[in-house]
């Protein structure tokens, strides 16, 4: 009967699947932000705002965390049998992790990892085993010859203990299978020993059963319900006005820099954009149109002048060129509307 | 910890040995065949190893050693990740050549180290002028001083390269090579050896036919995995050896995983280790969990508290229970006493593990041979179903007893010379009377043969009787009571002895196969607990993300959040009730409806205490704290941004999960 059951229960799961699928058409309301008329919030306000609201449950929380405290001697003595600890379940592992860390680590060499990180790369993990904890100077070709030096440098002394903490394993920047190899060949010498959280939902996805017989995991629910500060504070956020703020920011910047008639130049090129924003077909300016009104403007004398500006603007990745059907260039600004619009205004109050 | 270290070096060092030993024979037949190669084409050996491509690494070590100890000192193992285009191929194959080389020779060659350390340029010819000036030097030496062996075998040794997993290699590598290596097959006598993971046609479709035609295939095929894990359980469960056990349920659990998971024999070993460590970390009495000798030494010194360890043990309150009142109160409060009766039941324990398996051995012996395999083909399925219960209770067993009730006699000859000599092997006292009993009834069976001349004769007089009477109602008669005599003897001797040992077999088993679970101190040395193995190796982390996201109560023991599942509680943590409004939603997500869905939840429940005059700053805190749900929401994968609508997010799972 159980087997029916669990049969069922996968026919169920497929078809919702196809049924989750199966109309292209979604109904969703047509109603955005734009029109909530509410600012948004940039990173630093929602931080402080968030300091403010109570966090809830903290009581309870604090007790899961003891009980997951309470596992720490066994995860030494587990890790010194040549296993290595995976953590998961909902909530950020980060203070717990780093609480293993300075009630038991205190004394050992230790390297610890934010995998949330967006600019982390496993050379600069390599580089950090080589460099600080091998003493070693010097570069190598790849990777691959990094780990190389490294496993050797193990297997020679057996003296040298390194324990690995890594915060959030399946980031973004660790999550490929390169990556991932080489954090698996280092976990599989016995004289390292690595800890690392893990996260997303698919996350075991990307181990295949060599990895997983290399990292040799013992698998840890230590679910916390805290937040993820940390780990979200990089996540570019859908809601955070943080690309939008960002791009603003040095929209202004840089177009400060330039002369006079540049910025008119610019600002021409915007206000055509957003006279045509409601045209979904509209292909940007075309550079015979935009050169012809430039010069109605007095901004440009010659077609030469237009062009080295242009390519001014390219290199600052404020304009993107898009060849059309019939050959010709179209000029486009890859900044979303609203931010064009605040710019915009920006520029006439300081007129 | 130190005894369980040892433990686990004694584990491993069986292991080794048996994979080594597994290896063997198979190793024979390829360096055989290594070395008789002789032909134009490049000799390719396919080893065909299975899917469980984590244990293959013992093997392909073993081969090289094997190869290097008896043919050629020349051996290159390749793995696909160290090799993404032909120049890495090239220098790996290379550096590898000449560490080989080092290795045997090891004594001398110091220029070859400086050759090695520079493997800038490394093209296929420096490796033939390195062969050649290698060939020619040890061609010389090992006249003089006889020491590799392969000049013994003919006069220039092969060079052999093993590529581990050809499966991941890209094709245009594997052909480049194979191309370039056949240009030189005359120079540089190469022999390749593949380690295929899947079947032999992969080397088809990877290799076209121009290339494949230069190669000379023979295929080789590996134990399956099966016939491993069945040797390591025999040579690790059932034995007296080792004194740490695995309880039923765990068992089960392990090689659950091993047959539909992974067919990996490391991970199963890795799961015995965990239960050893496990059982050791969690389990105060397991200091006892040693060979029996320690055993008793460890019973003397035991403290106080460690007795009531002992009296705080479920099996043993059960025995206590059953004692007569004096000893009752002798065992509950005199220290001296209960360690004599521990050390007593240790060894009773002791003598039942070492009969246990003997009996089971026998029991397979009969088993295995019945139609339909009642009890399980494997010796593990019938361990697990003597472990799990009283196996004379089953179904199963019944009918195989049926079953074994109508063998015939020549298997039930060479079944009870198989017991007997599994007992004799083991030369434990107990079992002579068994032996003997086996042996008389194969003496029965002797002489049944020769009495069955007699029997034809008996069969043959009634019918010469019959001949003689020709009254019609002695005739009645005569047929009547041959009727009769039919029915009340059915039984021959040879079906009586049967019986007689059937139903012998049958007591032993009801004697020696009664479960651990009814032994008294079981717990010292068995580890029970499967829920601790499932979760360390086989976690799933998504339900565990379901439940504390549908759940809460859970995990945070607040009575607020004790609620029946389905509606949503504006109680629950903020992530909760933003995952609960997504789970409502189709494919794609408008954000502002969920901020407003989200608001009007949490407002609920701050309504009584909230004024109106402060609802634009409590707004912005609700608005912040959406955000922090949101993005924690897409951290753990559950949503992703859209672009198909503008404030929209995609849904990336389905369903209620």
């Amino acid at each position: 009967v159980a087997k029916k059951n669990k049969e069922d229960k996968v026919s169920n799961l497929v078809e919702e699947y196809f049924e989750a699928h199966s109309s292209s058409k979604v109904l969703t309301s047509d109603r955005t932000l734009q029109k909530l008329q509410k600012r948004r919030l940039n990173q630093q306000t929602l931080h402080d705002l968030l300091k403010k609201a109570p966090l809830a449950y903290a009581a309870e929380i604090e007790e899961l965390n003891q009980q997951h405290e309470s596992l720490f001697s066994k995860w030494m003595l587990q890790l010194h049998l040549d296993f290595n600890i995976v953590l998961y379940g909902l909530g950020s592992k980060r203070d717990l992790l780093e609480k293993f860390r300075t009630s038991l680590l205190q004394d050992s060499v230790h390297l610890v990892v934010n995998g949330y990180f967006p600019s982390i790369t496993v050379r600069s993990i390599l580089n950090s085993i080589t460099e600080e904890v091998l003493d070693h100077i010097g570069t190598f070709r790849s990777p691959l010859d990094q780990l190389e030096f490294i496993i050797k440098r193990f297997k020679e002394d057996s003296s040298l203990e390194l324990y690995v903490l890594i915060h959030n394993l399946d980031s973004q920047m660790l999550r490929g299978e390169r990556s991932q190899q080489i954090l698996a060949q280092l976990s599989s010498l016995p004289n390292i020993y690595l800890i690392a959280s893990i996260d997303h939902i698919n996350a075991p996805l990307m181990w295949d059963q060599a990895k997983l017989s290399l990292y040799n995991w013992l698998w840890y629910e230590t679910t916390t319900f805290s937040p993820y500060v940390e780990e979200t504070s990089y996540e570019n956020s859908l809601l955070v006005q943080q690309s939008g703020s960002l791009a603003l920011s040095s929209l202004t910047h840089v177009l400060r820099s330039l002369t006079l008639n540049a910025r008119g130049i610019f600002r021409l090129l915007a206000q055509y954009q957003l006279e045509n924003r409601d045209n979904p077909s509209y292909p940007g300016l075309s550079f015979q149109d935009f050169y012809q009104q430039c010069r109605e403007a007095f901004l440009v004398n010659s077609d030469l002048t237009l062009r080295a500006q242009l390519t001014e603007f390219r290199d600052h990745k404020l304009i993107r060129t898009k060849r059309g059907a019939d050959g010709v260039e179209y000029l486009l600004i890859p900044v979303d509307d609203s931010t064009l619009t605040d710019f915009l205004e920006k520029e006439d109050e300081d007129v | 910890q130190q005894i369980q270290e040892d433990l686990n070096k004694q584990l491993f060092d069986n292991l080794v040995s048996f994979l080594r030993r597994s290896h063997s024979e198979f190793q024979e037949e390829t360096t055989e065949w290594t070395c008789r190669m002789k032909s134009r084409e490049i000799p390719t050996a396919a080893l065909v190893l299975g899917v469980n491509v984590t244990d293959h690494d013992l093997t392909f070590r073993s081969v090289s050693e094997v190869i290097q100890n008896n043919i050629t000192p020349y051996v290159a193992l390749l793995e696909a990740k160290d090799c993404p285009g032909i120049k890495n191929l090239m220098q790996k194959l290379m550096g590898q050549l000449m560490n080989c080389y080092i290795d045997v020779e090891s004594l001398e060659d110091e220029d070859y180290i400086q050759v090695s350390q520079n493997r800038i340029r490394c093209s296929m010819s420096s490796v033939i002028n390195w062969y050649e000036s290698v060939t020619k030097k040890t061609d010389s030496e090992t006249r003089s001083k006889k020491r590799t062996s392969s000049s013994r075998h003919c006069q220039s040794p092969p060079v052999v390269v093993i590529f581990k997993d050809t499966e991941s290699f890209t094709t245009k590598v594997l052909q480049d090579f194979i191309v370039i290596s056949s240009q030189h097959i005359r120079e540089l006598p190469l022999v390749l050896i593949f380690g295929i993971a899947t079947s032999p046609m992969i080397i088809h479709s990877l290799l076209p036919r121009s290339v494949s035609s230069l190669l000379c295939i023979e295929l080789f095929q590996s134990l399956s995995c099966k016939e491993h894990l069945s040797t390591i359980i025999d040579k690790l469960l059932l034995t007296t050896q080792f004194p740490f056990k695995l309880g039923e349920k765990v068992l089960q659990v392990l090689i659950n995983i091993f047959l539909y998971h992974d067919f990996s024999v490391q991970n199963f070993i890795k799961g015995f280790q965990l239960c050893t460590v496990e059982h050791f970390y969690s389990q105060p009495l397991s200091v006892l969990c040693c060979q029996l000798v320690d055993a008793k030494r460890r019973i003397n010194s035991l403290s106080h508290d460690q007795c009531e360890n002992i009296r705080r043990l479920p099996s043993f309150r059960r025995y206590v229970e059953s004692q007569v009142s004096e000893k009752q109160i002798a065992l509950l409060t005199a220290d001296n006493y209960l360690k004599e009766t521990t050390q007593k039941l240790l060894e009773d324990l002791h003598v039942y593990h070492e009969n246990y398996v003997l009996v089971l051995r026998c029991l397979h012996v009969f088993t295995s041979s019945l139609p339909k395999y009642p009890l399980g083909k494997q010796i593990r399925e019938l361990h697990c179903a003597c472990l799990e219960n009283r196996v004379w209770e089953t179904e199963e067993y019944e009918s195989s007893l049926q079953l074994a009730r109508m063998l015939n006699k020549s298997d039930l000859v060479t079944m009870l010379q198989q017991c007997v000599e599994i007992f004799v092997s083991s030369s434990v006292k107990e079992f002579d009377k068994t032996v003997e009993k086996l042996k008389e009834f194969l003496t029965q069976f002797q002489k049944l043969e020769a009495e069955a001349f007699q029997e034809q004769d008996v069969s043959v007089s009634p019918q010469k009787e019959l001949q003689k009477r020709t009254d019609l109602y002695h005739l009645q008669k005569t047929l009547l009571e041959l009727k009769e005599s039919r029915r009340s003897k059915k039984l021959t001797k040879f079906e009586m002895l049967r019986f007689e040992v059937v139903d012998y077999i049958d007591s032993l088993v009801r004697r020696y196969l009664v479960p651990a679970d009814h032994k008294t101190l079981h717990e010292i040395v068995y580890f029970n607990t499967a829920s601790v193995l499932r979760e360390h190796l086989n976690a799933a982390p998504r339900i565990a993300l379901h439940t504390a996201l549908n759940n809460p109560y859970c995990y945070l023991k607040n009575q607020a959040l004790k609620s029946d599942g389905g509606s949503i509680s504006n109680k629950a943590p903020d992530i909760c009730i933003v995952y609960k409004l997504h789970l409502e939603c189709g494919r794609l997500i408008n954000l502002v409806d969920w901020l407003e869905a989200f608001s009007t939840v949490v407002t609920a429940v701050e309504g009584p205490n909230a004024d109106a005059a402060s609802s634009d700053q409590v707004d912005d805190t609700i608005h912040a704290r959406f955000i922090r749900a949101v993005s924690e929401l897409e951290l753990l994968g559950f949503i992703k941004p859209s672009k198909q609508k503008t404030d929209h997010v995609a849904r990336l799972t389905w369903g209620g999960c």
